[in-house]
């Protein structure tokens, strides 16, 4: 699928038209596989929620274009685009929002709880904030083995950030000076909670000079400049930087969850340049740039609703789990399960 | 010479980090201050990378332990009191406990608890949070009640695959001696013995076993035999040794520290109620402290929590006699 060719991402920050295309597929496989499992969802063969990145892809997407397969990332609700752009195949994310027993989950967790920790890629628990520290625990052990060069990544919204959980890690990994970039999506609601009842900063970003690590900010609904942004924060904690705080205002383009309206979000925000779909500005600029015309995004487009089809066909085929064979032992070590009751 | 539980503590950790390059001590000023209690005095002389003094950030804290253990290391946490573990609790319960039963990669993970009371201690220094960890699937939770136990069971906890929870009890750091360092041979997960009897079993662990012990001896000169039963491990319960004990004795009693409501004594009565109804002479009892927060002055505390009298009139009224 994907392949992150690492001197692209290395060298320069500059959104070459190589990145552009890696991002923009991305970004395209993330929305129609969101429409899919919102079809899905309707159509009842989904257990439990689906939660969408809708208006988020271009930012989800840079990031995870701009990682190395050796770093660590642990995106959150909103990342589908960032999480394939890292690697993850359109079957594995179905296999987890389908439960299936094949998928890295197992049919234990679900949806966006999904990873492959040995890959560096963790999957998140829904206490939104938690992942933080992991990931600057991952770094902090490659530092103490000597293991240098690589850099974790992770991802969080403008409710995240109100987190303890958010507030320790940050300063924590500060103190420590982990190569560490954190990504807030700032889509001005956490659920239906505006942006003035999470935090009394002008900006987001303000939150960085409190920790003493550096902000930088961005227009999410830009690919090129998610692309500038986000390359320049990696490449400044690649380089030893320290802790690097990314702050993209954009819009959530869908409800928090499939099961949401969204009737709560400020018609006159969705008119200002954050309302915009970063899949349609991806979409101008990649033409304006002569990177791909219209015809050829047309057969993307094609190619990749393919591609997702056939994944959904093999992913149902694929099943439940067996809830009387299972394994119920929470425990890697077997002779200390207490015994069943 | 003799050797303290919490000397005992110090050098389970100094054995670790001498033979194992993965172990690594993390905690709020364990570095060259040597920690709260000084559990890990002299370690970071020795050992300046792998012991390392964190903020007061018991969530991260946890949470870095994590990664640090799914990457390969060894972490052992301190928590400077048990109490603020609750702080670390969803890193703990939510994301170490289930990150195995998840994601098939396991979490080497120590977090040592400073627990229970002492003289003084108030609501928040004073607290045996064995059950609350017990309660979450994932955790194995280690209560040691002797100086052989203390180092073992330390070393022992870091050698498993799985996130411990080592409740090690403060009023055993200094009062508890030993002549020698005996390595305790028992596994994590073997109830021990600690003395036979044929009159009824009390159950206990950590710093109560020494108020039951006292007990026992107060009665023997009655020509009464309590067999007591050290738990050493409450997470997994060796309900095996607790039932054979009681198919011995007919009567059980439980003695915990902790609050009675869903705790560890509510556990092993529920089990025995369950498996081994039919042994049972007399209806099992439990000792626990009163359900209201740790008092402060001493005069509260020595009623809030078991002591030796409180069990002693327990046993009595357990027998009948
Ligand atoms: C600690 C915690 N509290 C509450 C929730 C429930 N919850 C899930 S998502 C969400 C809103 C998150 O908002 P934000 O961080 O802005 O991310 P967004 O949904 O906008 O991407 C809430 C409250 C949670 N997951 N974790
Ligand atoms: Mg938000």
């Amino acid at each position: 699928m994907q392949t992150a060719v690492d001197t692209w991402t290395n060298s320069t920050t500059a959104p070459t038209s190589a990145r552009l295309l890696e991002i923009f597929r991305s970004m395209m496989t993330a929305r129609l596989l969101d429409e899919k499992l919102a079809a899905l969802y309707r159509a009842g063969k989904i257990h439990g929620g689906v939660f969408l990145g809708k208006g988020q892809e271009a930012l989800s997407a840079a990031l995870g274009q701009a990682l190395r397969r050796t770093d660590v990332f642990a995106p959150l609700i909103r990342d589908g685009a960032g999480r394939l752009a890292f690697g993850e195949t359109v079957v594995e994310a179905l296999r987890s929002c389908l439960g299936s027993p094949q998928g890295p989950m197992r049919s234990r967790d679900g949806n966006v709880h999904r990873g492959r920790p040995r890959d560096g890629y963790l999957p998140m628990i829904s206490h939104l904030g938690a992942m933080i520290s992991v990931v600057g625990g991952m770094l902090l052990s490659r530092r103490l083995r000597g293991r240098r060069g690589d850099i974790g990544a992770t991802c969080i919204g403008d409710g995240g950030v109100s987190t303890g959980a958010f507030h320790e890690a940050v300063n924590l990994a500060a103190v420590e000076k982990l190569p560490l970039v954190i990504v807030v999506a700032n889509n001005h609601y956490a659920y239906s909670t505006p942006i003035e009842k999470q935090t009394a900063c002008r900006s987001l970003v303000d939150k960085a000079v409190g920790y003493g690590v550096q902000g930088h900010t961005a227009d999410g609904t830009d690919i090129v400049d998610c692309c500038k942004v986000i390359g320049e924060a990696v490449n400044r904690a690649r380089a030893g930087e320290g802790p690097q705080l990314v702050v993209a205002e954009l819009l959530r383009l869908c409800g928090h969850g499939e099961h949401d309206d969204a009737n709560y979000i400020d018609r006159r925000l969705k008119e200002t340049t954050i309302g915009r779909d970063c899949l349609d500005v991806a979409r101008e600029t990649l033409q304006e740039r002569n990177i791909m015309d219209a015809e050829a995004i047309a057969q993307l487009r094609a190619e990749i609703t393919r591609e997702i089809e056939s994944a959904v066909q093999q992913v149902i085929k694929e099943g439940g789990p067996d809830p009387f064979a299972h394994d119920w032992c929470a425990l890697a070590t077997r002779r200390l399960a207490d015994p069943p009751l | 010479m003799s050797i303290t539980y919490l000397n005992a503590i110090r050098e389970a950790q100094r054995h670790l980090l001498e033979t194992d390059q993965r172990v690594l001590i993390y905690g709020q000023d364990v570095g060259l201050f040597g920690g709260a209690f000084k559990a890990t005095k002299g370690l970071a002389e020795v050992f300046p990378d792998r012991v390392m003094d964190a903020p007061i950030s018991e969530d991260a804290i946890v949470g870095t332990a994590i990664g640090a253990a799914i990457e390969g290391l060894r972490p052992i946490v301190e928590m400077q009191f048990a109490d603020f573990s609750t702080v670390g609790f969803n890193q703990i319960a939510n994301n170490a406990g289930a990150f195995f039963w998840r994601t098939g990669v396991p979490v080497p993970l120590t977090v040592r608890l400073p627990s229970g009371g002492t003289s003084g201690g108030g609501p928040f220094h004073s607290q045996s949070l064995e059950a609350v960890y017990a309660h979450y699937p994932g955790l194995v939770v280690m209560t040691p009640a002797t100086v052989s136990d203390a180092y073992s069971m330390l070393i022992e906890a870091v050698t498993i695959d799985d996130p411990v929870i080592f409740c090690e009890h403060k009023y055993l750091y200094y009062h508890l001696k030993a002549d020698t360092l005996e390595p305790e041979t028992l596994p994590a997960g073997k109830a021990r013995i600690a003395r036979t009897g044929r009159d009824a079993t009390v159950v206990t662990y950590s710093a109560m076993l020494h108020e039951v012990l006292e007990v026992a001896k107060e009665l023997a000169n009655e020509d009464v035999e309590l067999e007591i039963i050290d738990l050493r491990t409450v997470k997994p319960l060796d309900t095996d040794t607790v039932i054979a004990s009681v198919a011995r004795t007919g009567r059980l009693l439980c003695a915990a520290e902790a609050w009675p409501w869903g705790g560890v004594s509510a556990e092993i009565i529920a089990r025995i109620a369950n498996e081994g109804f039919h042994l049972l002479d007399a209806p099992p009892r439990r000792v626990n402290a009163k359900d209201t927060p740790i008092p402060y002055h001493p005069d509260l505390w020595s009623i809030h929590r078991p002591a030796a009298r409180s069990i002693l009139l327990a046993v009595r009224e357990l027998l009948r006699i």
